[in-house]
């Protein structure tokens, strides 16, 4: 039996996670806390109160030369930190990597760019970076620079470059990296679909020339396709080493986790409401309790309500699902746009809103809630919804669009109108 | 952790072109380009020849002002150039830091190489000059030139180093350091002459390593003799100061990605 070509034993990584602090209240404190802190943060080095936070705890695995091992788990579950420790970025607080072979690692397309150069010298720049030697880039350059299909822009400084076409180029020189163990982070969700075919071509190559490769991805036709192996992580932690399809199966269903009452919700105080309260939120993602949906799903919005005062009448409740993606209001889902002046409340409800085909393509989605009973806001509720959106099969053609073609999808439809009649175009043209 | 020697030499053509990047960027859009190079010693003569040479009448060991002064400023401004890029590097290069590994070191050593550039551009001037005042290099000259640019590139990194390591975790580092290499200027004999300082101090004086390394580039130029002992010590002082920088850098070298 051959050693592994990577041993992880007990690696463990914290992070301190600095105290909030409150704000001064007033002149005199802001220069009272002036003075001081610089003071206390010298006698007290680090601060009593911080948090530590365990990235990484206890992870134990190998990897054989050869292998081609997905990473899989949610956001936050560790794999980026567990990329960093295993490229040398950063040391693992407890544990022990052995590591047998030369790493590199692309936690980023194009790390140093620089953009007052030219694509040629970032080439290399961005090369020798990634630990190739001069010599190396020389003999490749040729291939690197068809392989990225802008040889036309090669000597223009890549400030000048679309974003695509410097991603092409930074992913080219990558592509081209010969180490004995390869790191990669969610690279393949950049360029178009062809480019990232293109990639995805590479990537085997690369595998079936006996290198490592570990490989972190959102993407589950890509791990499919080309992990032979795959752990999953839940915080920090090891839960699942072995076969790559249990472990996306469990990962799809840990992500339909359902959501319902383990949200808490968080209310503006701003707002007291006096006839309806909504009590819980949940998201259906084709029908089940999901926080992931890929474009193209049926989406469920639901807001479990109940009045207050049920005796006090009917009432119409009106809502608003304001909805961010990374932070950028996108959309507003409001019962009055639909139906003019909300819905008829039962004493207790669902209230239902549904998006047949969600047409966000890869963003962190939120979502905030606001009810109102006629004029008056009942209640606003912040991070009402939390849940990822991935790029799907939006047009139902069985492919997946890639790269950088917007953040969302839109229904259309093409058709060509035969220009029959020269007068009817001439018409057209004249109008 | 400490330092690997391997891992540096791996990594030499980085070293080079990361150098080289610095030195490429740093006047692109400018009018002037390189000769911005000459301009600041240049200047920095100009000023100090009037202010302290014709009107202070600040001694200069029987040189020309302008000379005297020019012999000073040229290696100083390299050594202030190293200092202040190779300490500010870490922190203006943290997206590499936290994406991607190699040795850490070969980010300061860039920025005190990417001065040398410069350095060697003003050099020209020099030359220049001394034809100007009929001045003739000797053997010394070409002998010592090297050998002083090299402590004084050690110097600087040494510091540099430590400085950088530092400016990671406590930017108060890139407000001190402008202020640390003025006050460094006048503890160094750049624009006055080291036989102003009384000879009791004299021991002192030689342990700032800019001493040695200012004092003997003038005498080499002017074919006068070279103070040794003022030398060697700054040479130990030197010497020391790399071995600091190095051990203080492989302390934290792989904490920086956490806390930059």
């Amino acid at each position: 039996m051959i050693a592994p070509i990577i041993r992880a034993r007990n690696v463990a990584k914290s992070y301190q996670l600095g105290a909030i602090e409150r704000p001064p209240n007033n002149i005199r404190e802001a220069m009272l806390g002036f003075v001081r802190k610089p003071i206390e943060r010298l006698r007290n080095g680090k601060r009593r109160d911080e948090l530590t936070f365990w990235a990484l705890d206890d992870v134990s695995f190998d990897v054989r030369q050869g292998d081609i091992l997905g990473i899989l788990g949610r956001n936050g579950a560790g794999k980026s930190t567990l990329l960093k420790v295993l490229s040398r970025i950063t040391e693992p607080t407890r544990g022990r990597i052995e590591l047998r072979g030369r790493v590199a690692s692309l936690l980023e397309v194009g790390t140093g760019f620089h953009a007052e150069l030219t694509g040629r010298e970032n080439v290399y720049l961005n090369g020798t970076i990634l630990g190739m030697r001069k010599r190396e880039i020389d003999k490749k350059f040729d291939e690197i620079v068809a392989f990225s299909g802008i040889e036309k822009f090669i000597d223009t400084p890549v400030k000048r470059y679309s974003s695509g076409m410097s991603v092409r180029l930074a992913f080219a020189v990558a592509a081209h990296l010969e180490p004995e163990i390869l790191v990669i982070d969610e690279v393949l969700a950049v360029g178009d679909a062809e480019f990232q075919q293109k990639c995805i071509g590479k990537m085997s190559d690369v595998a079936h020339e006996g290198r490592t490769v570990l490989f972190v991805s959102h993407n589950m036709a890509a791990l499919q396709s080309l992990c032979t192996r795959a752990i999953m992580l839940e915080r920090g932690k090891v839960v699942m080493d072995g076969e790559v399809e249990p472990a996306i199966k469990r990962y799809l269903a840990q992500t339909k986790v359902a959501a319902r009452g383990n949200r808490q919700l968080s209310y503006n105080p701003a707002f007291k409401p006096s006839a309806v309260t909504i009590e819980a939120t949940e998201l259906l993602v084709n029908g089940e309790p999901g926080d992931t949906v890929q474009s193209g799903d049926s989406c469920t919005f639901r807001l479990y309500y109940r009045l207050l005062a049920p005796d006090g009448g009917p009432i119409r409740l009106s809502t608003q699902i304001r909805l961010s993606a990374d932070g950028q209001r996108v959309a507003t889902l409001w019962t009055n746009s639909i139906d003019g002046a909300g819905v008829e409340a039962t004493p207790r409800g669902i209230l239902e809103c549904t998006v047949p085909h969600w047409p966000i393509r890869s963003k962190q989605m939120s979502a905030e809630v606001m009810s109102y009973v006629g004029q008056r806001e009942e209640e606003e509720i912040r991070d009402a919804f939390a849940f990822a959106s991935y790029d799907g099969d939006y047009y139902g053609t069985g492919v997946v669009p890639g790269g950088e073609l917007g953040f969302t999808f839109i229904d259309h439809e093409w058709r060509n109108v035969p220009a029959l009649d020269e007068e009817l175009l001439d018409a057209d043209s004249a109008a | 952790m400490r330092i690997s020697f391997t891992d540096l030499w791996h990594y030499r053509d980085l070293l080079y072109f990361l150098t080289w990047r610095e030195v490429a960027v740093r006047y692109k859009q400018t009018l002037l380009g390189f000769a911005w190079a000459i301009i600041q010693p240049l200047l920095a003569m100009v000023v100090f020849s009037v202010f302290l040479g014709r009107l202070a009448k600040v001694p200069s060991d029987g040189v020309p002002y302008p000379v005297f002064s020019y012999l000073g400023l040229l290696p100083w401004t390299y050594f202030s150039a190293a200092l202040t890029r190779s300490s500010m590097s870490l922190v203006s290069n943290q997206n590499l830091l936290s994406k991607v590994y190699f040795p850490r070191l070969l980010i300061p050593l860039s920025g005190t190489l990417s001065a040398l550039a410069d350095f060697l551009i003003a050099l020209a001037v020099l030359i220049g000059l001394m034809f100007w005042y009929h001045i003739t290099p000797s053997i010394s000259t070409i002998v010592m030139f090297p050998l002083l640019t090299v402590l004084c590139s050690l110097a600087a990194t040494g510091v540099g180093m430590w400085l950088a390591a530092l400016n990671v975790q406590y930017r108060d580092v890139q407000h001190a350091v402008p202020f640390l290499i003025q006050v460094w200027m006048y503890a160094t004999p750049v624009v006055y002459p080291a036989s102003l300082v009384p000879a009791k101090w004299r021991l002192l004086y030689a342990v700032n390593p800019l001493t040695g390394i200012i004092e003997s580039f003038r005498a080499s130029a002017l074919g006068r003799p070279i103070d040794w002992p003022t030398l060697g010590i700054s040479t130990l002082v030197i010497l020391a100061a790399v071995a600091f920088g190095v051990w203080r850098f492989g302390r934290v070298e792989r904490q920086f990605a956490d806390i930059v």
